[in-house]
């Protein structure tokens, strides 16, 4: 009899085992390599005519270029910003940290074409902020930042989080000991710095870097709100540009254009391996967070510096947006008379996209947060307890939908989707489902990520203990293992919820009338010159992200350390 | 209840051989320790025998059930068989009463029947009224009963209990030692018990099987393994014996033995096998040692080192005859030897290693 019963139970562990492997290759091997057989052999026929035909027009190398100017600027000012700030934080004994580490993330979690919006209502000749305090530029100048030196601020703004991210959880692992040692030699503290610290934290720069780097090339919303009115086009816009002027005819071209950006960002990522290698960075032990050095005097200018830094950030660009959202029409000044709600009502109410692109982005995200979670957990199980070398790959896979910029995803979806799918005969394309399916893609390891963090923290006999008792694996992940891991998949689907939510570059190549996204009708009220209800609809999603990311607090006690970026 | 049967097991990480050719017989009721240090191989032999690891080479047996060979491998879940673990392992985000109530869940078991068990079964671990409590507000006492309670609820044939104590302090183990013996007396379960802990092993099992090295190295009783070490690394491990080189003159057929100890004639226990040998080895417990008058036969050593141990003396010293030998032995309170006196020592008792002299 317990033959059959142990037959049974292997049976049900390898049946989910590979469910789950068939789920994850369709979400990430997929798309992929649908999209290297496209740029190889278009329509089935080995041809490098359209690769070549793409590769000597100059459009495309100027577009290139401007992706790497841009990229490399947001990057440099990223680090600069995020790298001071962390080293402030983290290493001295500043007061109200965890208020200010929330600010200083806050413009990640925010969508960056509202970020870029934000800005744009700070400075131009419309603005009601300079309005109101006389200083807007005459009508009719230029706003300044329709311009490189523009997406390159917008960008190190929206990035710098990343950088400080990166190396606030370096900073962590930095043993006091290594630090103390340094000063029972006599060093100062900038002797430490300079001598300790820095080299010691060498990789996660570097991992910064290259994330920042990754991130800046692949982003379309700021390129597209601030570079394609002056006709400054990066590779995502071009992109972009090319397919919404056309359409699929030119599949083959712009899948060619993302392999070049998707290799851009592959060179990036391994750029980081080559330098680390190069030297040994290991460190021996760990132990507590080092003592923060004491400030002094000169504490409370320090606090002062860096929260004026978040004003000048976070508070002053979403005033601006606030106060746009408020006007009856761009351009109109701003005093209590003419201020009105009546952007805000129309589109909640009046109008039928961003009505529908509501109810889309919730649903969208909603889903693609549970859906992603109800997957993730057993595969981390797999991936943690039952580790092989298959799964090792399968793990490096699920990186590369979320490390590529998102352009190249898009792309490699409709080429996918594009003909009805077989066996069904049902088509995706121009559906909410192609969007859908982009989100698990690109956003599995965001909730895989946290859910791996937990089952780190499990004592494995738990599980073990279950097993005794006679639970099979689909009991034993429903009764202990859910139960034991509910804060991190929470922390996970709420991560998946607010970067969907807020999501722009995917679901602006992939939407179709009726599947709109609310970053979609933002985006389109923006190029119609509607920035008044593209404030209103900004501010509005800037409130839902900001009370979501507040209701972690509830269940902060629970949660590993570092899952949620915004919780110190 | 069941036998266990483990048969010619090995289990090989990389090259590092974890368990090298271990057999085992653990009769039906019977209450086995698996006594080693750590590293020796018992943990490795518990994961076989619960299913959490598959083997290399030979077979586990639980009754009459092979449930693991080279080729095939039965999953934990369908073993039938209790775990109490050394971090107890009790789940966190349910209620005293849900943990112990799992298993019966598991097996599909309904209340009322259900609850009558977990109600029986807490209170054979005098834990009424703590049903509805979380287990983080337990004592790590009362977590270990509920462990307890947990795994024999299912009244499973064969039980697993991984240093149980290992996380208890001193006075608590006592209790708990004893809230064990007078559990494997009432329910009759086969139980194998891993400790590094010999004390723990001496006071609980009926038969106590020492590995090192991924070997099994004796299967005795706790008072054979005392007294006739099978060779000299139990020896050592047991009881901090000592192991010195003897000659072993004639043999009786009583099982005693005459032989030279350092020059001095000693009567010494020995197996019926053992023939006459000039070079074989010997047991000595510290109990056999006594100090003699500096005019008595017996063998001149010199103090080394005296530590005060709370009533005795623990006195080492270096044998004249082989100055590379350190013996020890006890001195009750007061101790007239200070470091580098000369003494005299008579031996008791011993007990020849078996094939120690090369054959």
């Amino acid at each position: 009899m317990s033959d059959t019963v142990g037959l049974r139970g292997r049976f049900e562990d390898y049946a989910l085992l590979w469910g789950l492997l068939f789920v994850v290759s369709l979400l990430s091997v997929a798309p992929l390599a649908r999209l290297l057989l496209e740029g190889l052999a278009p329509n089935g026929e080995f041809s490098l005519q359209a690769a070549s035909r793409i590769l000597s027009d100059s459009t495309t190398w100027i577009a290139t270029r401007h992706s790497l100017v841009t990229a490399f600027g947001g990057t440099l000012l990223a680090v600069v910003i995020g790298g001071v700030v962390v080293l402030v934080v983290s290493l001295t004994d500043i007061r109200a940290r965890n208020a200010f580490v929330f600010c200083f993330v806050l413009p990640m979690m925010i969508a960056p074409q509202v970020v870029a919006l934000a800005w744009l209502q700070l400075f131009g000749p419309s603005s009601p902020l300079l309005k109101m305090i006389g200083l807007a530029p005459a009508l009719g100048n230029r706003n300044p930042l329709y311009s490189p030196e523009g997406i390159i601020v917008v960008l190190g703004v929206q990035y710098a989080p990343l950088v400080f991210l990166t190396l606030r959880a370096g900073l962590r692992t930095l043993p006091r000991e290594l630090i103390e040692a340094g000063l029972a030699g006599g060093a100062g503290p900038f002797t430490v710095l300079r001598t300790i610290v820095l080299p010691l934290m060498t990789p996660p720069l570097v991992a910064g870097v290259a994330l920042s780097f990754v991130s800046c090339l692949g982003n379309f919303g700021i390129p597209a709100l601030l570079g394609i009115p002056g006709n400054y086009l990066v590779l995502p816009t071009l992109i972009y540009q090319r397919l919404s002027g056309l359409g699929p005819g030119v599949l083959s071209e712009v899948s060619v254009l993302s392999m070049l950006i998707g290799f851009i960002a592959v060179l990036g990522i391994s750029l980081q391996d080559v330098m680390l290698r190069r030297r040994d960075f290991r460190i021996s032990t760990t132990s507590s967070v080092a003592r923060p050095f004491e400030l002094g005097h000169w504490r409370l200018p320090g606090e002062l510096a860096l929260w004026t830094l978040s004003i000048f950030m976070l508070a002053l660009p979403l005033i601006a947006l606030v106060l746009t959202s408020l006007v009856p029409a761009v351009g109109v000044p701003l005093t209590w008379s003419t201020a009105t709600l009546a952007n805000y009502a129309f589109v909640l109410f009046d109008h039928d996209a961003a009505r529908r692109a509501l109810v889309n982005s919730f649903g969208l995200s909603a889903t693609a947060a549970i859906a992603i979670v109800l997957v993730a957990v057993p595969l981390a199980y797999f991936l943690v307890w039952r580790r092989t070398r298959l799964l090792r790959f399968v793990q490096l896979a699920l990186e590369m939908p979320y490390a590529l910029p998102g352009v190249v995803l898009a792309i490699a979806a409709i080429l996918l989707f594009l003909k009805p799918l077989p066996l069904v005969g049902v088509s995706l394309y121009n559906t909410v489902w192609i969007i859908l399916f982009c989100y698990l893609a690109r956003f599995m390891v965001l909730g895989l990520r946290p859910v791996l963090s937990g089952y780190y923290q499990i004592d494995r006999t738990l599980e073990e203990a279950s097993q005794i008792a006679g639970a099979r694996l689909p009991r034993r992940l429903r009764t202990i293992v859910f139960p034991l891991l509910a804060p991190a998949a929470t922390a996970g689907a709420l991560l998946i919820f607010l970067t969907a939510f807020n999501e722009l570059t995917v679901s602006a190549l992939l939407w179709s009338s009726g599947s709109e996204t609310l970053g979609v009708v933002f985006f389109s009220f923006q190029q119609g010159g509607d920035s008044t209800y593209a404030a209103a609809l900004g501010a509005l999603t800037v409130v839902v992200t900001t009370a979501l990311m507040l209701s972690t607090v509830l269940m902060a006690n629970k949660l590993p350390p570092g899952v949620l970026p915004w919780r110190d | 209840m069941a036998r266990l049967t483990i048969d010619g097991v090995e289990k090989s990480f990389g090259v590092f051989r974890a368990l090298d050719d271990v057999s085992l017989a653990v009769a039906d009721g019977e209450f086995m320790a698996i006594l080693g240090a750590s590293g020796c191989g018992k943990t490795t032999l518990l994961r076989q025998i619960a299913g959490f690891d598959k083997l290399d080479q030979g077979r586990i047996l639980i009754g009459d059930t092979v449930v693991s060979t080279a080729h095939y491998h039965l999953p934990p879940e369908s073993r039938r068989i209790g775990i109490v673990f050394q971090s107890y392992a009790l789940w966190p985000h349910m209620t005293v009463a849900e943990n112990v109530a799992y298993g019966l869940t598991v097996a599909g078991v309904k209340n009322p029947e259900r609850a009558r068990r977990v109600t029986a079964a807490l209170s054979l671990v005098e834990l009424d009224g703590f049903a509805q409590r979380r287990p983080a507000l337990l004592s790590g006492g009362q977590r270990q009963r509920v462990a307890l309670a947990r795994c024999l609820v299912t009244e499973p044939s064969l039980v697993l209990l991984d240093e149980p104590l290992a996380n208890l302090d001193v006075h608590l183990r006592a209790s708990m030692e004893n809230e064990f013996s007078r559990f494997h007396a009432r329910t009759g379960t086969t139980m194998i018990y891993i400790t590094h802990d010999q004390a723990e092993a001496m006071a609980l099992a009926d038969r106590i099987a020492v590995m090192d090295k991924g070997r099994l190295l004796q299967v005795a009783t706790p008072s054979q393994l005392y007294r006739e070490p099978a060779d000299e690394t139990v020896a050592r491990f047991i009881g901090e014996g000592m192991v010195l080189p003897v000659k072993v003159r004639s043999v009786e057929s009583d099982g005693s033995c005459r032989a030279d100890l350092y020059g001095h004639a000693v009567r010494m226990r020995c197996a019926t096998t053992q023939r006459p040998a000039a070079a074989a080895r010997a047991c000595l417990r510290a109990r056999d040692l006594s100090i003699v008058s500096a005019t008595a036969p017996g063998i001149s050593a010199l103090v080394e080192r005296t530590i005060y141990h709370g009533g005795h003396f623990r006195l080492e010293a270096r044998v004249e005859a082989a100055p590379d030998t350190l013996i020890h032995f006890s001195v009750p309170e007061p101790c007239e030897f200070a470091p580098g006196a000369a003494i005299k020592l008579d031996v008791a008792d011993g007990w020849v290693i078996p094939h120690s002299d090369g054959n």
